[in-house]
């Protein structure tokens, strides 16, 4: 009894991980590129968010069936062909099925190939855990991506243009910097200071 | 060592191969339907199938949908502040423009990315007549209204649009000589 009830609350804490403790933005800070790049609204970065989390989840649940059999010298190299593999599926399917969402998100769907996150959660675990964790932490992760994203998203998309998901609610303009990169950096930047003064502690 | 991943790179091979198969017909449909879409909305109603026809203007192709009776919608394609801007112009048989839509863009967002979605200047070029209004931005001399902070980008929209003009001069001037014959 004990022991299944460790196992439902690590397997509980696999999917909430991402949120706080490992949030792969503010508190690993991996995957900035399409983090500063694709915020530019809150629909961008929850798509690009999606998106990745996809990946993440199938190459997770793939990679920690191959690992055991797959020599150390090529497991990067096996891991890299099966990301860039979903990777592709993923392109043609949007591509195919959701072209103005692919539209937007454009290059930043082949990159995430070389997302370190999806690499680093292959590396850190996924090779070592069971199908089902490895499922649950790419569950995890990939929600704490999705929601980092579409939090930056939401507060460029108030400042930079008035309106959140497209719905506008301040007439004008905006502050073009917020829409911009700079913007991007000093969201990312305040955001991590508040996360991590007051919720990632412990 | 070589086995496993040689036998990796084949199974995800296949995998790609299936799956760009089964997505290659829904692309081409995407494609397709977003091409009408945008001829639907820069020319008028019309009956019948745009025809898809390529015309040489300036050393350039240009490729243009020719609806018969009606008018046409010409792709134009020029450099913009970030990179190629491709706009697609209805000119209808009277020589006026009727509606732009841009296809493809990569300006500034919040910027020059605003020629895709600004009313405010997109709809100036409805039923513009290049007989009596010059395509330059005021800044140039011309009568284009361009976007706040972005004359740039507001430059190359106008470019594409008297472009695409010249390209349905050309192109009635063809069609001209093929009747007189």
């Amino acid at each position: 009894m004990l022991k299944e009830g460790l196992k439902m609350s690590s397997r509980l804490h696999q999917l909430t991980k991402g949120f706080v403790k490992d949030n792969p933005t503010f508190s690993l800070v991996l995957g900035m590129c399409p983090t500063l790049a694709t915020t530019t609204s809150a629909i961008n970065g929850l798509e690009m968010g999606l998106a990745t989390m996809f990946v993440l989840i199938l190459s997770n649940m793939v990679i920690s069936l191959l690992a055991p059999a797959v020599p150390d010298k090529v497991r990067i190299p096996v891991y890299i062909v099966v990301i860039a593999t979903f990777v592709t599926v993923l392109q043609l399917a949007m591509q195919a099925f959701v072209p103005d969402v692919y539209e937007t998100l454009g290059l930043f769907i082949p990159l995430i190939v070389v997302n370190c996150i999806v690499l680093g959660r292959a590396e850190a675990f996924a090779n070592k855990n069971s199908l089902v964790d490895s499922a649950l932490d790419g569950i995890g992760i990939g929600l704490g991506f999705t929601m980092s994203l579409t939090v930056i998203g939401i507060i460029r998309e108030i400042l930079g243009s008035g309106s959140v998901f497209g719905w506008k609610f301040i007439p004008g303009d905006g502050v073009l910097a917020f829409v911009m990169a700079p913007g991007a950096f000093i969201v990312l930047g305040y955001l991590m200071v508040i996360f991590n003064k007051y919720l990632a502690k412990k | 060592m070589v086995l496993c991943l040689g036998l990796v790179c084949f199974i995800c091979a296949a995998v790609l191969g299936g799956t760009y198969v089964l997505t290659a017909g829904p692309i081409e449909q995407a494609r397709q339907n977003k091409t009408r879409q945008s001829i639907a909305k820069v020319l008028p109603e019309f009956g019948g199938d745009p025809v898809e026809k390529v015309a040489a203007w300036n050393g350039t192709d240009y490729t243009y949908y020719a609806v018969e009776g009606t008018g046409c919608a010409v792709i134009s394609t020029v450099s913009g502040f970030g990179g190629p801007l491709s706009v697609m112009v209805g000119i209808v048989d009277d020589g006026t423009v009727y509606n732009t839509v841009v296809l493809s863009q990569s300006e500034t967002p919040g910027l020059g990315a605003k020629c895709q979605t600004d009313a405010a200047f997109t709809d100036q070029f409805k039923g513009w007549d290049p007989a009596s209004k010059t395509l330059l931005v005021k800044k140039d001399g011309g009568d284009v209204d361009a976007i706040t902070a972005s004359t740039i980008t507001s430059r190359a929209y106008a470019l594409a649009i008297s472009n695409a003009i010249e390209v349905f001069k050309t192109v009635n001037a063809e069609g001209g000589l093929e009747n007189e014959q």
